[in-house]
């Protein structure tokens, strides 16, 4: 089969999409699991400040979220933009 | 150079018949040697229970090696079958099965083996309760088996269903895309799923009045621990079964390839980090009883936004399957 140019592009935009949403979601899977952990562990210890530590970890966790968004954002420019 | 097509089916077995038991046998070893590992140090504190100890380490390091074994039968099935086929389908789909087989027996046989480690030191710390310490570990470690199984259904359905009716672009892309989907996806569950069932273990050698709320709690991590490689299953079922209309261009071939893709290396990083989270939480349940409320709904909302990674590559997977 002939491929052309636009076609190839187009793959190629696809293929980076699958990847960057792929490998962007690791990171911040696993530093949100282990900001989770720790807060457990916190709370264990101090179990008086549940509160303030249930909201530090959704802040820290929120933070630890936008590299994935970021990746997400390109994902769909990606797919739907470029 | 040209080839007939029952010889690039062979090419195709062979080779993906190396790489499941290839990969397939890292994480086993690993598992196993990490449990080996625990037991010589609780023999060494405890010599008078080295027999019990030993017995465990065994039954634990037993269920480690299962993952490797589906690897080791996927091998062989791919060595000593032939598979009848006038399609280049067929090439992908043993080469996929291979793949998704070893690379889904990874995160299972390391994670199956911290129960047993965990069950083998708490037997040298408190004698009187390996009985129920075994069972703990053996449910949690069955638990760790489960994204081994997918991945073991994945690669027998690539090989025995017969989807060389379909057009060969872009299914060729569907087939490999399937056996990544679930093969990625199981390494962070199985690793996870491992970690909690480690910590249940060790709290209920700490604290055996808790035994009941550690088995719980145990199968409430491990269960969202699995999620991911369960959204992982779906993509593989629906990237196989879809019927996707024939197509001379490559980009349809790489939205389905990508799609695969997308889903199993996304869902490694949240398996690891809910299990990094449930162990922590069951581990301090344990130690503090009076917070197991507490300690459960953040353990939930931690979880719930770790989780939300996976989604969006799950989200991702869909649009490239579905609307592309």
């Amino acid at each position: 089969m002939a491929i052309e140019g636009a076609d190839l592009v187009k793959a190629a935009a696809f293929l980076g999409a699958g990847l960057a949403m792929g490998l962007g979601a690791i990171g911040p899977g696993v530093g949100e699991g282990i900001t989770a952990a720790k807060a457990c562990e916190a709370i264990g210890r101090n179990p008086k400040e549940a509160g303030l530590l249930t909201r530090t970890m959704l802040v820290g966790q929120a933070v630890s979220e936008s590299t994935g968004i970021y990746s997400l954002v390109i994902a769909l420019l990606l797919l739907f933009v470029v | 150079m040209e080839f007939d097509i029952p010889t690039w089916i062979k090419v195709g077995a062979y080779a993906g018949s190396g790489l499941a038991i290839g990969l397939g046998a890292i994480g086993a070893a690993i598992g196993e040697g990490y449990t080996a590992a625990q037991a010589t140090a609780a023999i060494s504190r405890n010599p008078a229970r080295s027999g019990e100890i030993f017995k465990s380490m065994l039954v634990g390091q037993a269920i480690a090696e299962s993952a490797s074994i589906f690897a080791l039968v996927v091998a062989m099935v791919l060595l000593f079958t032939t598979f009848q086929s006038d399609s280049f389908i067929m090439v992908w789909a043993v080469l996929a099965s291979g793949l998704c087989m070893g690379l889904g027996a990874i995160g299972a046989g390391i994670g199956a083996g911290f129960p047993a480690a965990a069950a083998c030191e708490g037997i040298g710390r408190q004698p009187g309760i390996s009985g129920r310490l075994t069972t703990n570990m053996l449910i949690g470690s069955a638990v760790c088996q489960t994204p081994s199984i997918f991945a073991l259904v994945i690669a027998f359905i690539l090989l025995f269903t017969g989807l060389d009716n379909n057009p060969l672009s872009p299914t060729w892309a569907a087939v490999l895309g399937a056996g990544l989907a679930t093969g990625l996806s199981a390494i962070g569950a199985g690793l996870g799923s491992g970690l909690v069932a480690a910590s249940s273990c060790e709290g209920i050698s700490r604290q055996p009045t808790s035994a009941t709320v550690m088995t719980n709690s145990m199968l409430l991590g491990q269960a969202i621990t699995q999620t991911t490689a369960i959204y992982g299953l779906l993509i593989s079922f629906i990237l196989l079964f879809k019927a996707h209309p024939a197509t001379e261009s490559l980009a349809p071939a790489m939205a389905l390839l990508g799609s695969g893709l997308c889903m199993g290396i996304g869902g490694i990083g949240p398996g690891i980090g809910e299990g990094f989270t449930a162990q922590a939480a069951v581990r301090w349940m344990a130690r503090e009883k009076d917070s197991i409320g507490d300690l459960t709904r953040t353990m939930l909302i931690g979880m719930a936004v770790a989780e939300s990674t996976g989604i969006y590559a799950m989200v991702i997977s869909l649009i490239l399957i579905f609307v592309i």
